[in-house]
């Protein structure tokens, strides 16, 4: 492959603590190496900013629930799709973007990996198609365990060791990455037209409690040492008042430690938090939590968050939590789709519209950015918009302009129609605070990339890791007045290298790169109680049998799997 | 008033996409740039010149500008696509989606329209001399918000699925209709003046409907709940007044649930 050197540009990387100084960046065989010869392809960086490429820890880009969306809303793709293009594939839509527009746009913004965040595991085939269709990220799924019967059936039992055994087979059939939990319970409860908001509402027939499934499945998490920690959407999202029960379901990681080989200080990582740290009994009385809810996630050092700003935008909302999406088509009286998902989970998919001029949405913006304004450690705090459900990722840079630069905000805030009364009910306003550049690179690289596990591999431009280099438009010596121009330069990377192939020159797309999908592969003893109950359940309560479940190799024709033996 | 005269030169293989004819598109331009507007037959890039000869002048602003076009457009889509001002006569037959997102201006088609004929429109003036196809001032697909503004007027009949999703403005068909009308509608005033089979008002919120001539088969979810004298459209009769669909959510307005209104002059 190819040999680059990328010369005189401002280089940005906190995993070796370098901000702003003026290095070479060299690359061969797709990845950073310490020199390259006098042939290597030369790019002057020179008066530009040099990332690592970027790490979405939370993003729903394939599988069953994007598609719903995209049937159900062609009105998202209405004079959003252009004509035929030159050089690449034709692209369609805004909120639930088509494949090869989610990784063109990804690729554009310098991203290099982005995490599936819920993958029912009956439908994990579908998944790896759409992210086998998906150009140039690499990619993961996390598939979703926090209302499987088997999950909750051992953890009743408290049979950490067995919920271990059946989890590693499942990530094993389904190519997944890690421990995802959406609405603990809820939405098993919803099979009964009921839901879990508080941690010790018993979950209908199983007789389990949402606090039972987050601790057992956090102590499941570590028996294995899977390089990712649990990650979870905690119950009763979106309501007035949940900080209560988010804070309360943060307090479960105290005391349970790490153990992996993977780089990972984290046991929990609470995402799109912004949805989780509401005040208020009511619409009217709804205000911002993020102060209280952030002052302990930045003293509990073993959890970390990703933001879910809302972005201000028309979007489809979409999850796992099959209760909630009932609840929103109730609220804006928009198309709703529904689904049942066998023994595992259930999802939803109902259009919504964030209005600058509703006073509840204009809250809901501020407090997403409080939450990354008021991060001590940017290392365990990420910028997702959970895409689509806060906002399209293609707004990350606009909330990186929002981070860092007070300006911007104010811009925005004095566009609303209740301008005052968000400022009432949030902080935003006699907020100061501008992230740094080095800050947003922790935010949206080192930091999601360690949570992760994959910090030998991503967020990061020491020797030996992968050559995901994005180059922007910033001069870090003379950063511009106009926080549009932060935006701008985000949103169009000058040069992206993924995997040392150039992918983006001038802001458009050259090539459609080597795209991986990435899944993790814990070895296990052999569990025969397991094994009967998954024979078990498959005869007695699946539609489908074991041997039609299992993701196929042909699925996932570039995969990098994460192989491990779990001590016992 | 300047006006631009567009006489079609040859007939389209495939149909037409002609989104750039607007007054909007064309104010300010030379012949020249008129002709070099883009348009596009199935996926390849074309240009207005490619299919007509541009003759006139056009004005500074699309107010001023008057665009006719002499001659048929029945493989022409998109004919005043988002237009806002100014008026376009079509000599002739137009197919789809004339007056699409229109938000002002007026457009007469001294012959036919296929189907979306004012779809999503937002204000403005459409009349069709002749009959119109499907969806008369419909919602895109999958969107909720349909037609917010503007008249349409169709002289002759019209096809299925009229003014769905509807929030204001107002449709008139001079003749017949066939089914669904003002499906899913929140607001507007959809006038049919000869007779429809049925399906009128399906989960219907809000809004009126008038029907001059018979509903052949009634919807379940209307009521009947009176009779009153009303002038419409010039027509002075009596109706028989229903409200519905009932099986739909309804909105309060001062602690009363609000209907949508059927009319249907009685016999």
């Amino acid at each position: 492959m190819a040999e680059i050197l990328i010369k005189n540009g401002f280089v940005i990387d906190p995993t070796r603590n370098i901000n702003g100084d003026v290095t070479d960046i060299a690359i061969k065989d797709g990845q950073i190496v310490e020199s390259v010869g006098s042939k290597a392809k030369v790019i002057d960086a020179n008066g530009k900013v040099v990332m690592a490429g970027g790490v979405d820890i939370h993003s729903h880009v394939a599988g069953p629930k994007v598609n719903v969306g995209r049937l159900m809303r062609p009105e998202d793709k209405l004079f959003k799709s252009p004509h035929n293009q030159k050089n690449y594939r034709m692209e369609s839509g805004f909120s639930i973007p088509s494949t090869f527009k989610t990784g063109y746009d990804y690729a554009r913004m310098g991203y290099a990996f982005v995490m599936e965040a819920a993958m029912p595991p009956l439908h994990s085939p579908h998944v790896h198609e759409e992210i086998h269709d998906t150009p140039i990220i690499d990619q993961a799924a996390l598939p979703v365990f926090g209302n499987s019967w088997f999950v909750l059936e051992y953890l009743k039992n408290e049979e950490i060791d067995n919920c271990a055994a059946y989890i590693a087979w499942l990530l094993k059939v389904t190519k997944g990455f890690g421990i995802k939990v959406v609405n603990p319970g809820g939405s098993s409860a919803w099979a009964w037209g009921l839901n879990c908001l508080t941690l010790s509402d018993p979950v209908p027939y199983f007789d389990i409690t949402p606090g039972e499934i987050i601790k057992g499945l956090m102590k499941t998490n570590e028996y294995l040492g899977l390089p990712h920690s649990m990650h979870i959407h905690q119950n009763d999202l979106g309501n007035p008042g949940n900080y209560e029960i988010t804070l309360e379901s943060l307090r479960l990681a105290e005391g349970v430690a790490t153990k992996n080989n993977f780089g990972r200080d984290t046991v929990m990582h609470s995402t799109h938090i912004q949805f989780h740290s509401y005040g208020g009994d009511s619409w009217g009385t709804f205000e911002s939590k993020a102060r209280e809810v952030m002052d302990y996630v930045n003293k509990q050092k073993n959890i970390s968050i990703d933001l879910g700003c809302v972005t201000l935008d028309e979007t489809t909302t979409m999850t796992a939590d099959g209760p909630f999406e009932h609840h929103i088509t109730n609220l804006n009286h928009l198309k709703w789709a529904n689904t049942d998902v066998e023994l595992e989970t259930a999802a939803g998919v109902v259009p919504y519209v964030y209005d600058k001029d509703i006073k509840v949405n204009g809250i809901q913006w501020a407090i997403g950015l409080e939450m990354g304004l008021y991060a001590a450690d940017p290392m365990r705090t990420f910028i997702t918009t959970d895409h689509p459900n806060a906002g399209p990722f293609t707004r990350y840079p606009r909330i990186i302009k929002w981070l860092m630069s007070k300006q911007a905000r104010e811009e925005t805030l004095a566009s609303f129609k209740h301008t005052d009364k968000v400022i009432d009910a949030t902080n935003i306003h006699s907020m100061d605070r501008e992230l740094s550049l080095f800050e947003i690179a922790q935010m949206t690289r080192a930091g999601p990339a360690k949570a992760l596990g994959l910090a030998s591999m991503f967020g990061g431009l020491g020797v030996g890791m992968d050559a995901n280099v994005g180059i922007f438009d910033l001069n870090v010596k003379d950063m511009p007045a106009d926080p549009e121009a932060i935006e701008k330069a985000f949103a169009r990377a000058c040069w992206f290298i993924k995997s040392g192939e150039i992918i983006v020159k001038d802001g458009d797309i050259v090539s459609h790169g080597n795209k991986r999908t990435i899944w993790v592969k814990p070895n296990v003893a052999e569990n025969p109680q397991v094994i009967r109950d998954i024979q078990d359940k498959f005869l007695k309560d699946y539609t489908v049998g074991s041997d039609t479940y299992e993701v196929r190799d042909y699925l996932a024709p570039n995969p990098y799997v994460i192989e491990f033996d779990v001590e016992a | 008033m300047a006006q631009i005269t567009l006489k079609p030169t040859k007939v389209p293989e495939l149909y037409l996409e002609c989104y750039n004819i607007t007054p909007d598109a064309f104010a300010g331009k030379s012949l020249r740039q008129i002709a070099e507007l883009d348009a596009h037959e199935g996926k390849t890039k074309v240009t207005l010149g490619d299919y007509f000869e541009i003759s006139g002048q056009s004005g500074n602003t699309a107010q001023e500008t008057t665009i006719n076009i002499d001659g048929d457009c029945s493989r022409i889509k998109y004919i005043g696509n988002k237009m806002t001002a100014g008026s376009i006569t079509i000599n002739g037959n137009a197919d789809m989606y004339v007056g699409g997102w229109m938000k002002g201006g007026k457009i007469h088609v001294m012959g036919n329209v296929d189907s979306f004929c004012g779809i999503a429109m937002e204000g403005g003036e459409i009349v069709v001399e002749g009959d119109a196809q499907n969806h008369v001032g419909c919602a895109y697909r999958g969107d909720w918000r349909g037609m917010r503004g503007g008249t349409i007027r169709i002289k002759g009949s019209a096809g299925n699925d009229i003014g769905t999703f509807m929030l204001g403005g107002t449709i008139i068909i001079e003749k017949d209709a066939f089914i669904h009308v003002s499906t899913h509608a929140e607001g507007g005033t959809v006038i049919i003046k000869g007779n429809v089979q049925g399906r009128v008002g399906g989960q219907m919120v809000k809004g009126d409907i008038y029907v001059l001539g018979s509903v052949q088969y009634m919807l379940p979810g209307f009521k009947k709940v009176g009779s009153v004298e009303q002038k419409i459209d010039g027509t002075e009769a009596s109706f028989t007044h229903y409200i519905g669909d009932l099986g739909e959510r309804h909105p309060k307005s001062k602690g009363k649930e609000v209907y949508a209104n059927l009319y249907v002059q009685e016999a």
